[in-house]
């Protein structure tokens, strides 16, 4: 896929995702024991052999470059190409934050004009999927379709969630014939993925008459408004695939990955999923430790009790303590004798001794990072 | 090109025979150790966390996994321009070329290498060993000294002082004899292999010792007796804390399973003393509803189904429904079948056990073809080799690597047998 090269929007502010979203972007939340959502598409990308990679980024993106750094482990610390990361800047008439996808690509159009690849696949960097691209790629050569975008039925998530996305309806030859954003009461379930691949020099030519005519909006001002014009054609995906709209969204992932199935999809299919190196020592059991369908990461010391669970990397659980249906990110300690049910913790979280904590399925108990309780 | 105070020589060309299978095709330091690590991780992590960024490493025996391993000293932030990792191997020269005849022999081949970098000092390692040690201070105290050698010495226990090389020194830590391997130790203070010299003073005796026919180009038999002989300023530096030579299957077992204790002797959960190794890209373990581990450490993209228990387990290994694994260390990529029981083994990488399987249950006979390396009650199984459904075999058996299940002659293999590739059980 040397003839294509990747964008990888990171959106704005997500407020549904509550405290996990506070301070850092949606797409460097911790998901899997291990990973951040962003991980997901540039290992896909990477994958597909695509080696010249744009993250574009605006809100709260300190922890996602931190995650970033060169892209060494993404194997994209490249003499030629590579992984560039472009925040919002100041500059004369411009007044610094992204006011919408196509706006934050417009304002890094000379990426897209320096560079020589003939498509480009813009994508989201907060879904949870495995995908080879350069099969959308030869279906997209082989429909000479203007622009392909991906999508999926989505009939397996939740109808409340389905406002959040762009419902698309098809025709027998997969052209694209309507396209509603964030429909209030959608009508179908075919939804787009945020997956897109098109002609580089025609993505420049869209950005600059987007910008020319002060509109910001990739999905509303390019897409929509381009429905009838262009040949827009949809590609289906049909494997497993979730965004983190929502905090019972980001809940469901976590506990999905238990399933077997699922984890070999997305770990065991279509190549690595890549994400930064942290060297911390295997995980340790001690005598007393009772763990039941759980996933967890290098460096947790467990002496208690784990159920339906994901530990990421150097989580204690405490001799006494029952933690179910729990997602506990990186570094937290759970001390002896605490009971805790359906929580979501945060990195850096102390549960001190005999706390008893419960949340709901439909409502997890959010502990927000560095906090003591 | 900035020139260096010091610069570390990793001595990774020994072959560690008494470690039977395990080192057939791989030299010790790259032998797989504690759920994720390799031997010679912790010589090269003391190096960077000792802020020597400068390394040689010296290979022979096997170097093939070993070299795949180090790369270009990524793991270690040893990829530099100024300095970092250099794989140093035997090579041709105008005249002659040769192999490695000694530790001392080997480092005499690379004065080039050393005389690159002009280091004021050279610090020698092997990369046999488990151990965290601040080579820094080590440098200080033979900075202190004003010493020509500063040899780093543990206290062993009495008994076993005259298996190793014994420093005797003066109450200041001045060394004024020393004795290779003694009958009657005078002292516990034993080598651990690990010298700091002054490079100038170790240049010239290099030379010499090269140009001594009768040498064996050995620093603890020949370079160390040498310089003392003469006079020279040589400092033991005492270490404590944990350090072991994992040269039989025994001691490799057991440090492997020191890691496993409540609170380790030896600990790498220290984010002061990181351990840094290649990284595996696997995603965390997954322990199934029905499964269970206790007292064990447990690598990444592992799935447990069946029980573990006091057990090392490394990356990607996958052990199947109601299969028990019990005071054993399972290497990268096994799979143990479904019902099979595996106690007191160590099985190599890519390893694949069958169903209903029984191994490491029998009487303790040692083996008796390798009745000096098998002996302990350990069973081992090669890397890559296939144990078939059904089969039991008793303790201190070897599997050799590759084996198929074409060449197991028999579904009873008792203690002490061997299996080797081509059916000869013997």
């Amino acid at each position: 896929m040397k003839s294509t090269m990747g964008i990888i929007l990171t959106g704005g502010k997500n407020d549904r995702l509550k405290e996990l979203a506070e301070l850092r972007s949606s797409t460097a939340v911790p998901v899997g024991g291990k990973y951040r959502m962003i991980d997901f598409v540039l290992s896909n990308m990477v994958n597909s052999g695509i080696t010249n990679i744009g993250v574009l980024t605006q809100y709260s993106f300190r922890s996602l470059m931190d995650h970033l750094g060169s892209g060494k482990e993404w194997d994209l610390d490249r003499r030629n190409d590579g992984l560039f990361v472009f925040p919002p800047y100041l500059s004369g008439e411009h007044s610094g934050w992204y006011q919408g996808s196509a706006d934050a690509m417009y304002h890094n159009i000379t990426f897209l004009k320096r560079s020589f690849e003939e498509y480009v696949i813009v994508a989201q960097g907060n879904c949870v999927y495995k995908m080879m691209f350069d099969k959308i790629l030869d279906y997209h050569v082989e429909k000479n379709a203007d622009i392909t975008i991906v999508y999926r039925n989505m009939g397996d998530f939740p109808e409340e969630e389905l406002q959040y996305m762009g419902v698309m309806k098809v025709d027998e030859q997969e052209k694209v014939v309507d396209f509603k954003e964030k429909h209030k009461s959608p009508t179908s379930a075919i939804c787009s993925m945020g997956i897109y691949i098109l002609k580089r020099e025609l993505l420049i030519s869209l950005l600059e008459e987007c910008a020319s005519h002060g509109k910001y909006d990739f999905v509303k001002d390019v897409l929509i408004n381009k429905l009838n014009v262009l040949n827009i054609y949809g590609y289906e995906f049909e494997g497993y695939w979730r965004n983190i709209s929502t905090i019972n969204a980001y809940y469901r992932i976590n506990m999905e990955m238990l399933n077997p199935q699922i984890r070999h999809q997305l770990f065991e299919q279509h190549g690595r999923v890549y994400t930064k190196v942290k060297d911390e020592p295997p995980a340790k059991y001690n005598e007393e430790a009772i763990v039941k369908n759980s996933i967890v990461a290098d460096g947790c010391i467990v002496e208690g009790e784990v159920e339906n669970s994901v530990l990421f990397r150097g989580v204690t659980i405490k001799k006494g303590s029952v933690v179910k249906n729990s997602i506990i990110m990186q570094g937290s300690i759970v001390d002896e004798e605490v009971k805790i049910n359906h929580l979501i913790i945060d990195k850096g979280v102390i549960i001190t001794k005999g706390i008893n904590l419960e949340g709901t399925t439909t409502f997890p108990v959010i502990i927000s990072k560095n906090t003591v309780v | 090109m900035q020139n260096k105070e010091i610069l570390a020589l990793l001595l990774a060309g020994g072959q560690g025979s008494r470690l039977g299978v395990l080192t057939k095709n791989i030299a010790k330091p790259a032998v797989l150790y504690g759920a994720k690590y390799r031997i010679i991780d912790f010589s090269l992590s003391n190096c960077i966390n000792s802020d020597i960024d400068t390394v040689g490493v010296l290979t022979q025996y096997q170097p093939l996994e070993l070299n795949a391993h180090i790369g270009i000293g990524k793991p270690w932030d040893m990829d530099r321009i100024n300095g970092g990792i250099t794989i140093l191997s035997p090579y041709l020269k105008a005249e002659i070329g040769e192999w490695y005849k000694g530790t001392a022999n080997a480092v005499f081949q690379n004065i080039h290498y050393v005389d690159k970098h002009s280091p004021k000092y050279v610090i020698i390692l092997s990369g046999d060993h488990i151990y965290k040690m601040n080579y820094s201070k080590m440098l200080d105290f033979h900075k202190e000294n004003n010493a020509d050698a500063t040899i780093s010495v543990i206290n062993v226990p009495w008994e076993e002082a005259s298996r190793y090389g014994i420093m005797n020194t003066h109450e200041s830590g001045q060394i004024f004899e020393f004795d290779e391997k003694p009958q009657k130790p005078k002292s516990n203070l034993a080598s651990m292999g690990v010298y700091i010299f002054t490079w100038e003073a170790l240049r010239e005796y290099l030379i010499r010792d090269d140009e001594n026919i009768n040498s064996s180009h050995d620093f603890g038999k020949n370079i160390i007796p040498m310089m003392l002989n003469e006079g020279k300023s040589m400092w033991a530096y005492q270490f404590s804390g944990y350090w072991r030579d994992v040269g039989t299957i025994q001691a490799y077992w057991e440090s492997n399973m020191d890691l496993i204790s409540r609170v380790p002797e030896f600990n790498l959960f220290d984010p002061a003393w990181k351990i840094y190794t290649s990284n595996h890209l696997k995603c965390a373990h997954y322990i199934a509803p029905e499964g269970s581990v206790k007292k064990s450490i447990i690598a990444e993209g592992c799935m447990i189904y069946g029980k573990v228990k006091n057990s090392v387990i490394f990356p990607g290994v996958y052990i199947d429904k109601d299969a028990e694994v019990e005071d054993s260390i399972i290497m990268t990529d096994s799979v143990i079948g479904s019902n099979s029981i595996i106690k007191q083994c160590i099985t190599g990488e890519g390893v694949k056990i069958g169903s209903n399987v029984k191994l490491g249950i029998g009487d303790n006979i040692p083996n008796e073809h390798k009745p000096s390396i098998y002996y302990s009650g350990i069973s081992v199984v090669g890397e890559n080799a296939v144990v078939p459904d059904n089969t039991k075999i008793g303790k201190n058996v070897v599997v050799d690597s590759h084996v198929e299940a074409s060449d197991f002659c028999a579904t009873n293999i008792e203690s002490g047998k061997s299996i080797l590739k081509g059916g000869e059980c013997e």
